[in-house]
């Protein structure tokens, strides 16, 4: 079995809290801004931020067709919270262009505008789990339509609110501004 | 574990309502947000890759030019400007206007900038913030400021530069000057805490969290003169977290190219070669104004209290 290397996207958003949440996880994280660093990880996550924006920087550097090539060849974990997990959902009338990684489709701002984020917990029923955790969701995506091989792993309510498909996790909170890194631990047992 | 990540993460301790707003603050983070005055300004600024738009009424080297009373965008262009972009929208409320800023919560923009390139309601007192469910952000030209507005309840801040000149200077004095205090702050010894305190005219809790932490409790971002990709890339070395331009995009000759340019340059702050590519075909940057020759009634960055 290869080593495992983690990184973090670091175009735009949220990275240095998942540097942390990897870093306490027990790995170095590199932060990823091109192409050619791709060969140094088994795992990467996509943090939030915006995706309109995330997708303009990725373009810059083919970056949004060498990660979900790589994922394909079976090269490369994705973990993506927020915008992140948005890229990795199924192609919609919606920009920005999405991977198909998860057969899901990402609705943005899901929940409304700014003053509609909120922190609740949530129910891990796979993956990390069983057991809750402090979900902050901040303008967040709301997961659509679910059928196989889609795996829920987390949940508000009856609502999924993080999912799995192969070794692509997608989560529409934000586990990197808690303290609280099982999601990041499972994710590099993939 | 990494020494960087040895203090505790941004907002932990505080309400659920104060951390979702700092939690916004983060996700914008190593990102340009973009003065606009129009929708379709909006639409050219999300094109470009801009992580959210702020709507105000005028451009500030606009506001600095024809003079009068600057306020609030009109309620109609931020429903506009809401209506065509997904990103997030902030709108500016001029100091110390409460009411402005009832009224864009009721519109629910995302962030709202207590702004002093509008012209202050009130010449002593800043908005309660803390009451407020939209996150605020607001502009610091030293520590003392900086903490006395987080401690009014901003979950953001930036620099405040001098705004509508395309002259950087102001911002780089403003960013190295708080970087400079937080770092003395944290060799002092416990006992001098409260004199600092009193001295900045801060509150007391946020002198020993910053001295204790090496760094301010909200995300700080860039913001006042900033025209060129290579401007961007100054203030992130410097260890600004985002960017804030304004005249710069819209007063340049071709906007959604300098805009895209500063995005790209934003983002990879740290790799020369790619500076030299974002900023290469832009065309004319906007025109400036030497920001150290600016007559004391016209600098922008004194209000504020």
């Amino acid at each position: 079995m290869t080593a495992i290397c983690a990184g973090v996207l670091a175009l735009q958003g949220s990275v240095e809290p998942h540097l942390r949440a990897l870093s306490r996880a027990g790995v170095d994280p590199i932060e990823l801004r091109r192409p050619d660093q791709l060969d140094q990880i088994t795992h990467l996550v996509l943090p939030g931020g915006e995706s309109t924006t995330l997708h303009h920087l990725l373009e810059l550097h083919s970056l949004s067709s060498e990660i979900p090539q790589r994922v394909e060849a079976g090269d490369l974990a994705l973990l993506g919270t927020c915008a992140g997990a948005i890229l990795m959902g199924r192609e919609c009338q919606e920009s920005p262009p999405r991977w198909n990684l998860i057969d899901v489709e990402f609705q943005r701002n899901g929940y409304g505008r700014q003053v509609h984020s909120f922190i609740e917990p949530i129910e891990w029923i796979a993956g990390p789990g069983p057991g809750a955790s402090e979900g902050i969701f901040i303008r967040a995506p709301r997961i659509g339509q679910l059928s196989p091989p889609v795996e829920v792993i987390a949940t508000l309510g009856t609502e999924a609110v993080a999912v799995r498909q192969e070794r692509c996790v997608a989560c529409t909170f934000h586990p990197e501004l808690t303290e609280d890194d099982r999601l990041h631990r499972w994710f590099l047992s993939l | 574990m990494n020494d960087q990540f040895s203090t505790p993460m941004r907002g932990i301790g505080s309400t659920d309502e104060f951390r979702t707003k700092v939690g916004l603050a983060e996700m914008l983070r190593g990102g340009v947000i973009m003065d606009v005055t129009t929708a379709e300004q909006a639409r050219i600024a999300q094109q470009a890759g801009a992580v959210a738009v702020m709507a105000l009424e005028r451009v500030p080297s606009d506001i600095r030019r024809d003079g009068g009373v600057a306020r609030m965008s009109p309620v109609d262009k931020v429903r506009e400007i809401q209506q065509t972009v997904d990103i997030p929208v902030m709108a500016k409320a001029r100091i110390g206007h409460f009411i402005e800023g009832e009224i864009l919560q009721a519109l629910e923009v995302d962030f709202i900038d207590e702004s002093e390139v509008l012209t202050p309601a009130d010449h002593a007192h800043h908005i309660e913030k803390n009451r407020f469910k939209v996150p605020f952000v607001c502009g610091a030209t030293n520590l003392g400021e900086a903490l006395r507005r987080i401690g009014e309840g901003a979950a953001m801040l930036r620099t405040k530069g001098e705004a509508g000149t395309g002259d950087v200077t102001e911002a780089v004095r403003h960013l190295r000057l708080i970087r400079g205090q937080i770092r003395s702050l944290t060799q002092a010894d416990p006992e001098e805490w409260m004199s600092i305190a009193k001295e900045l005219a801060a509150p007391y809790h946020l002198v020993c969290q910053v001295a204790k932490e090496g760094r301010l409790p909200v995300p700080n971002f860039a913001a006042g003169g900033i025209a060129t990709p290579a401007d961007a890339a100054l203030m992130m070395r410097l260890g600004a977290e985002a960017i804030f331009v304004g005249s710069g995009i819209f007063k340049a000759e071709d906007p959604l190219l300098t805009a895209k340019a500063i995005v790209h340059a934003t983002s990879h702050f740290d790799d020369a070669l790619q500076l030299a590519e974002a900023s290469s075909g832009l065309g004319a940057a906007m025109a400036g104004i030497d920001a150290t020759k600016l007559p004391e009634d016209e600098r922008l960055q004194v209000r504020g209290w």
